[in-house]
């Protein structure tokens, strides 16, 4: 029986449903991802686990039991809230120890505790300073210690890294999983950020019209997307997107029009020869080159972004249709920029293809 | 450089014209407390005159020296009054209001936004309306004439104030901050008394000045409602119009003494007022 439950939980505010029969299992000890863009409940659902807000329907278990009707205090969930939810009249320290204050351990403890933990989290020199005298970094990380402090059987964080600067965003993403591990806790963490999404998460919910639409590990999330949306969600230059229309040429082999280009599509397309779709491309899936080569659409390069490890192009087809390839960043100086002529070649056998009406992956 | 001295120069005369135009007729009352009522009375009036305590000295012995002869006066037992009756009536609508003004903010609940205006609707309605009915069902259950019976009508002014007034401040916080507080441990109670009424304070210090200003000031329930033993300074200046004459020079001592307590109230106020707490609570 997995630790954390939500069974078909909904909630409406108003005449706006804001989560539909969202189910949810998380084990103990299992970082959990919700994704999802704004809006879509992902906070609301933290704060029905929370007992913030109570579901207008389902049930929330926590370690085999319904916690209907339990107090928050009562709970035994941590939560880090994205505004940060500081108590303003309390220093640092203060605001971490309040958890340890409200289970009366000992002053000595107390202080060890925090210590500890700010120490962990490198902010033990600003703990005498009240919330408007720390910095955004420093605020997210009071918050996090004050969450993290008690040693929570459930920790939620809600889109901790949202409101800090990237330097501390990158640095975080690296060392929260240590200290989840450290923690033991079991951890359900939002985001709106598909690369904080992948690289946390044990496994990733993708949370939309108030349900998961998929839930999976990482790499199930993008390679084997449920749908189009998931799809199109994960990645960053975006998936490329070709409405296509197979056909079965007189060869026997499967073809299809890209970029004004008759291309055979591989041996998965076997059946999907006059059906309407769409066809899923990931930019490191397409190679470009200024040889010509067979299978190849011509193609012009209209811009070139270096992307850090990976340089992301936009190329242009016969027909305009735009096709975005991404490339390790070795080849950066023989992709030097400037409108030239090249090839793009898709490689099929790691593409995707979505029913045209429903976006459902075939 | 001398842009911003001329400016600077421009800028001080206007605030003291400001100064001087607000504070003319309280430094007036000063000096007239300071007259005889024949100094007072002389035209044209005059910045010069030799300065008397005579007014203070009647009011503090409550005996008032006029032309027909001695009247007595009990000012300092009107000042204890109204001091007494402003305190209890403001502390009772903070306990009252305070919790019902954290309700009224947190909570949706049936009929709470129409109790919420009928309090406030207290304020709209003239006391004078109320009053004949109030007169003889306070003589009907013994109210009249206590301090109990003034300082529950006195909530009429004082709690629909407190209570729009902190609605406010405890709207104004950021619920998350208490969600926080409860998800740590603690309970509902604590979360109140610790995290919304801290954050809420410099609000209700000023709901509480105010309030006390206001029932300070009141004058018609304490008229229509008790007697001497326990009328306010606001009813007990009365007793300066007398027969042979209105006693200028005393009613400006009682109204400088009358001040001093709420000028004090609203110096230690002050500092809880500037108090600019949630600054940087929460990012917006």
């Amino acid at each position: 029986m997995a630790y954390l439950e939500v069974k078909s939980a909904s909630k409406s505010f108003g005449k706006k449903r804001v989560l539909e029969g969202l189910s949810l299992e998380v084990e103990r000890g299992e970082c959990v991802v919700v994704f999802g863009p704004s809006g879509c409940g992902k906070t609301t659902l933290l704060r029905l686990i929370a007992g913030v807000l109570e579901p207008d329907q389902g049930e929330v278990w926590i370690d085999g039991k319904s916690v209907m009707g339990v107090a928050p205090e009562a709970r035994g969930v941590a939560m880090a809230f994205q505004n940060f939810a500081l108590y303003p009249h309390m220093d640092a320290f203060e605001n971490i120890a309040s958890p340890l204050r409200a289970r009366k351990l000992p002053e000595d403890e107390v202080k060890q505790r925090v210590h500890e933990i700010a120490g962990l989290l490198r902010i033990d020199h600003v703990l005498d300073h009240l919330p408007r005298q720390l910095s955004n970094g420093q605020k997210q990380r009071t918050s996090l210690a004050r969450s993290l402090v008690h040693g929570p059987s459930v920790l939620m964080l809600d889109d901790p890294l949202r409101n800090v600067d990237a330097k501390i965003r990158y640095e975080m993403r690296l060392e929260l999983p240590r200290v989840f591990r450290k923690f033991h806790s079991t951890v359900l963490y939002v985001t709106q950020d598909y690369k904080e999404a992948l690289a946390l998460g044990n496994r990733i919910g993708v949370l939309m019209d108030g349900r998961f639409e998929q839930v999976d590990s990482p790499v199930g999330i993008y390679r084997n997307p449920k749908n189009q949306r998931v799809a199109s969600l994960f990645g960053d230059p975006p998936i490329n997107l070709f409405p296509i229309r197979p056909e079965r040429g007189s060869d026997g082999v499967v073809h299809a029009q890209i970029g004004g280009q008759r291309l055979a599509l591989g041996t998965r397309s076997a059946e999907l020869a006059g059906r309407e779709c769409i066809l899923g491309v990931r930019p490191e899936d397409v190679a470009f080159d200024f040889e010509p080569a067979p299978g190849g659409i011509p193609v012009e390069l209209e811009a070139v972004t270096p992307f850090n490890v990976r340089t992301v192009t936009l190329l242009k087809a016969g027909d305009d249709t735009e096709i975005l390839a991404s490339r390790p960043e070795d080849n950066i100086l023989a992709t030097a920029r400037g409108h030239r002529r090249g090839w793009a070649r898709i490689d099929f056998d790691r593409a995707l293809f979505f029913d045209a009406a429903s976006g459902i992956r075939l | 450089m001398s842009n911003v001295l001329l400016r600077r120069t421009i800028r001080g005369v206007l605030l003291t014209l400001v100064v001087l135009f607000f504070l003319f007729p309280m430094f007036w009352v000063l000096l007239m407390s300071f007259q005889t009522n024949r100094d007072i009375l002389r035209t044209p009036p005059s910045l010069f005159f030799t300065p008397t305590i005579s007014n203070y000295v009647a009011l503090i012995s409550g005996e008032i020296q006029t032309s027909v002869g001695t009247l007595p006066v009990d000012y300092m037992k009107n000042l204890w009054n109204s001091a007494l009756l402003s305190a209890c009536a403001v502390a009772l609508s903070l306990l009252l209001g305070v919790p019902a003004a954290y309700a009224f903010a947190r909570f949706k609940f049936r009929l709470g936004e129409d109790i919420a205006f009928t309090l406030l609707s207290f304020r709209f309605a003239p006391p004078i309306l109320v009053l004949l009915p109030l007169q003889l069902y306070f003589q009907d259950i013994g109210l009249y004439d206590t301090y109990f019976g003034l300082v529950w009508v006195y909530q009429l002014i004082t709690l629909p104030l407190i209570l729009w007034i902190v609605r406010g401040y405890f709207e104004d916080i950021s619920p998350d901050i208490e969600h926080a507080y409860r998800l740590d441990g603690h309970s509902w109670f604590k979360s109140l008394w610790k995290i919304a009424i801290p954050l809420a304070r410099p609000g209700i210090a000023a709901a509480g000045l105010l309030a006390f200003i206001f029932a300070w000031n009141s004058f018609i329930f304490a008229l229509v409602l008790g007697s001497s033993d326990v009328q306010p300074v606001t009813v007990g200046s009365l007793a300066f119009m007398t027969a042979s004459g209105i006693q200028y020079g005393t009613i400006a001592a009682a109204l400088v003494l009358s001040i001093i307590p709420t000028l004090v109230l609203a110096l230690y106020t002050q500092r809880y007022l500037v108090e600019g707490l949630s600054l940087g609570a929460v990012k917006g």
